[in-house]
């Protein structure tokens, strides 16, 4: 995970996200639901955006990338400067699904990025920001 | 953002994400019947569970109760090493319900006289009789249903004891409140309560109180000498976490042929809840328009579903859905232009104390290009797809209020760091004092940094609610920052032999104004070595004897599929008078969001209940249907940024709020331009879109129209 290797034992029908935050500290994946209808524990695994909160642990097979696994990519400093975050809870998980598109399609339509980013809610509606920080997310 | 760094890299810490050491977690037993009594209730088989420390019912805890009036009203709770131990051992407790017959029609609770508070009657000149001599007069019955907040950030708190003191760290929109309600709850003393929110994922009025799951973890803390955290579920959430309550407005307006609006009448019934306040629906027909006859009663109806809870402009917007509406119903009856007939009624000065400065005359003139562009849209109609273009006005507050205080420390190197004891909702509050600051005592932005979020490392501030923050905070930190500024003048001065009225501070420099002296703020903060500089400031008063309020209007343009009901906005023109504007990069997010929020009132959320037994049906984030980045239309937003003069010694007003106020009734007014439907009842969902069509095409052919 995230170029790091660690050794995790927990029960059979842990959630991934459960161990990413509470076994190994890491919170920048929030979990808003635990029943894959927010996206806001988005993770990808082998650069597939996936819901750590209903992946089982014992099922994933690959490495896993986290926001803290992203901290340094182009599209944590557009997310900044759009304005493309509010309270903030839904960003890591907005984050973690844009760098998995932005990934197959480097010059996404603005199409493309509400279909991409459809599965990520955000309550406190920053969405045409989102669009604006993936649009020019490279500038 | 300021602090925009922190939340896109998951480096801010939010209460979901305090872990204390040997923190125990709480899960909550709900009731599942809309109204019982709890005969007999027994944990003992609950307490020999794997992993469990203690529970408590409700004779251990106020907030847990044994006569339950609303499906998941909360009547005991468990603390486990696991919030699954904890859940698992809920199925232990032993429960006898009584269950009740639940009263779940508002209505039907009006006609028995079961309210939660005397009815609040307005009345100024004489309604009936202008009614009486009307020429034309319009009525109609408008229904709005019930939302739910879903901040992503579920209600929650961890509790730990120090000795006698109480360490809260909780996700809430009132640092102060928390600590003051739960020290009288708990019968501590105020100082022995901290409480703790550096980050917070959503509130939108639901986070204004402590809140059960407050009180039961510091009972189980206090029980189990171990800090516990009680995070409710999305499910629980979406039960028992507050609510905008749905409204029944019975609306009537009388004019003249000229389109003089004469008399406004209204009956209100908010179908509050088994607990709550009774929000203001009336509001806006008692404030938007200038009219002389005005009769309003709006009931509380008190009901066995879940206690409401504040939600962004609570009551203004339910009540704008009606009027406007109903405005535009009269405007087609008369044949006159929607801004036209607004123009006409404008309330030039107020019924009661003036307002301190309006400019929605202002907002009317810009919003004129986008309303002319209705031409052209109407043009793009075809046999399926009809467009069209609606509009409607805002009122609600927004000056914010004292008390509330900050200081600033100006450190020997020249860095400025703002404290205050108050809590960030997302609404970029850290920018904007950071930039408040910055401005006053002529700095650079990064050298200013804004410390918030604990009762116990800052001075009192105020709620975020109400649309406040800013209003209310920032001219307390804009004095700090000015006392400050007169102390590092006062230093200079000194120092270089010169009056301090021909110094400033500009761009980091301490300047003279022949401009024979600059020197680097640090230079002259430097000569103390170790010694800071402390400013202190607080809120002033508002003005005496005047309004405080905001205005605006927006132009929506939709497009209806009339085959199969669907509903899309297109574009949304948003102009609203909020006094100055601070950030306005941040300023145009909070009026997104707003319209953004409002769109899914509008079209898509409704808290759906089970009419015979109360269960609400809608839980999940699958069944309630938020708005999507999908959903979003063109959003321009244009803001008057003319300083309130008599407000305070920053002139901003509140911008959280009015955004969300007038945009389900310009999608409604949309919808009738571009097909001839009147909508009477929100979410407008495909089914709803249909009935309205077919309710026009018969009122056409001048049968009565089907309910
Ligand atoms: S927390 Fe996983 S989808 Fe909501
Ligand atoms: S920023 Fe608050 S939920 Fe997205």
């Amino acid at each position: 995970m995230n170029g790091h290797r660690y050794a995790v034992d927990v029960p059979v029908g842990t959630s991934l996200a459960a161990v990413l935050r509470d076994e190994l500290g890491l919170t920048g994946t929030k979990v808003a639901c635990n029943e894959g209808h927010c996206g806001a524990c988005t993770v990808q695994v082998d650069g597939v955006p996936r819901l750590s909160c209903i992946t089982l642990v014992h099922t994933v097979e690959g490495e896993v990338t986290t926001i803290e696994g992203l901290r340094d990519h182009p599209l944590v400093e557009s997310f900044v400067r759009a304005d493309a975050t509010q309270c903030g809870f839904c960003t890591p998980g907005q984050i973690v699904s844009a760098a998995a598109l932005v990934a197959v399609s480097p010059a996404p339509t603005r199409d493309e990025i509400r279909h991409g980013m459809a599965g990520n809610l955000c309550r406190c509606g920053t969405y045409p920001k989102i669009e604006e920080a993936i649009l020019h997310w490279r500038d | 953002m300021a602090d925009a760094p922190q939340r896109a890299r998951g480096e801010a810490q939010y209460t979901a994400d305090v872990l204390l050491p040997g923190m125990l977690h709480a899960a909550l037993l709900r009731s599942p019947h809309a109204y019982a009594r709890v005969k007999k209730i027994d944990v003992r088989r609950a307490l020999e569970a794997p992993g469990v420390h203690a529970a408590v019912g409700p004779e251990d805890v106020e907030a847990l109760t044994d006569e339950p009036g609303f499906f998941g009203a909360p009547v005991a709770a468990i603390a486990a090493n696991t919030v699954e131990q904890a859940r698992a051992a809920l199925e232990l407790i032993d429960v006898e319900w009584e269950p009740l017959e639940p009263l779940l029609d508002p209505d039907e609770a009006v006609r028995r006289g079961q309210l939660t508070d005397e009815p609040r009657r307005n009345e100024r000149g004489d309604f009936e009789r202008a009614l009486a001599d009307a020429d034309v007069v319009v009525e109609g019955e408008y229904r709005t249903q019930v939302v739910l907040h879903n901040p992503l950030e579920t209600h929650q708190s961890v509790c730990r004891w120090e000795g006698d003191t109480l360490e809260i760290y909780t996700s809430t929109q009132y640092i102060w409140g928390i600590r003051s309600r739960v020290a009288k709850q708990l019968g501590v003393e105020p100082d022995n309560v901290r409480v703790v929110c550096n980050y917070m994922g959503g509130g939108f009025g639901a986070k204004n109180d402590p809140g059960e799951y407050t009180y039961v973890a510091a009972e189980l803390a206090r029980r189990t000498g171990r800090p516990v955290k009680c995070a409710l579920t999305r499910r629980e959430e979406n039960l028992a976490a507050g609510n905008r309550n749905a409204t029944i407005q019975r609306l009537t307006v009388g004019a003249r042929s000229d389109g003089t609006i004469t008399a406004l009448g209204g009956e209100f019934v908010n179908a509050v809840g088994w607990d709550g306040w009774i929000a203001p629906t009336d509001g806006p027909m008692q404030t938007l328009y200038h009219c002389e006859n005005v009769r309003t009663v709006t009931y509380g109806a008190k009901i066995n579903t879940a206690p409401m809870k504040a939600f962004r402009a609570p009551g203004y917007v339910e009540g704008t859905f009606g009027l406007e509406c109903l405005l535009d119903e009269l405007a087609a009856r008369l044949d006159v232009d929607p801004l036209e007939l607004r123009r006409k009624n404008y309330a030039h000065s107020s019924n009661e104390r003036p307002y301190s400065s309006k400019n929605l005359m202002e907002c009317y003139r810009r919003a004129e290009p986008h309303w002319e562009r209705r031409h052209e849209l109407r043009t793009r109609s075809d046999s399926t797809w009809k467009y069209g273009a609606g509009l409607a006005s805002q009122i609600w507050y927004g000056g914010g209020g004292p008390p509330s205080y900050a200081w600033t420390r100006v450190g020997s190197d020249g860095r400025i760091t703002v404290i205050t004891a108050m809590q960030d909702i997302g609404t970029g509050t850290r920018t904007a004092m950071a930039q408040i600051a910055a401005e006053e005592l002529g700095v650079p932005l990064d050298r200013v940094r804004v410390e918030l979020g604990d009762s116990a490392r800052g001075p009192f501030a105020s709620i975020s609610a109400g649309s406040s923050t800013t209003p209310s905070m920032g001219p307390a930190v804009r004095a700090a920052a000015a006392d400050a500024k007169r102390q590092i003048i006062e230093i200079a001065a000194q120092r270089h032999h010169l009056e301090e009225r021909v110094l400033d501070i500009s761009d980091g420099n301490v300047v003279s104004a022949d401009g024979n002296l600059s020197s680097p703020l640090e230079e002259i903060v430097g000569l103390l070595e170790n010694a800071q500089i402390l400013g202190k400031g607080a809120r002033g008063p508002n003005p005496t004897g005047m309004q405080v309020l905001t205005f605006g209007v927006q132009v929506a343009e939709v497009a209806v599929d009339v085959e199969t009901g669907e509903v899309r906005v297109l574009r949304v023109a948003a102009i609203h008078d909020v006094g100055r504007v601070i950030n306005p990069l941040g300023a145009s997010s909070q009026v997104e969001g707003g319209i953004i929020q409002g769109i899914g009132h509008t079209l898509s959320e409704q808290r759906l209940l089970d009419p015979a037994t109360g269960t609400v049906l809608t839980q999940s984030l699958d069944a309630y249907r938020l708005p999507t980045i999908a959903d979003v239309p063109e959003i321009v937003c244009e803001l008057i940024d003319k300083p309130d003069e008599h407000l305070t010694n920053l002139g901003s007003k509140g911008l959280g709020e009015p955004p969300i106020v007038p945009i389900a009734a310009a999608i409604a007014n949309a919808i009738r331009d571009a097909t001839g439907a009147d909508i009477h009842s929100l979410p407008i969902t495909r089914e709803e879109m249909l009935r309205a069509l077919e309710a026009a095409k018969q009122k056409q052919r001048g049968a009565p129209a089907a309910v």
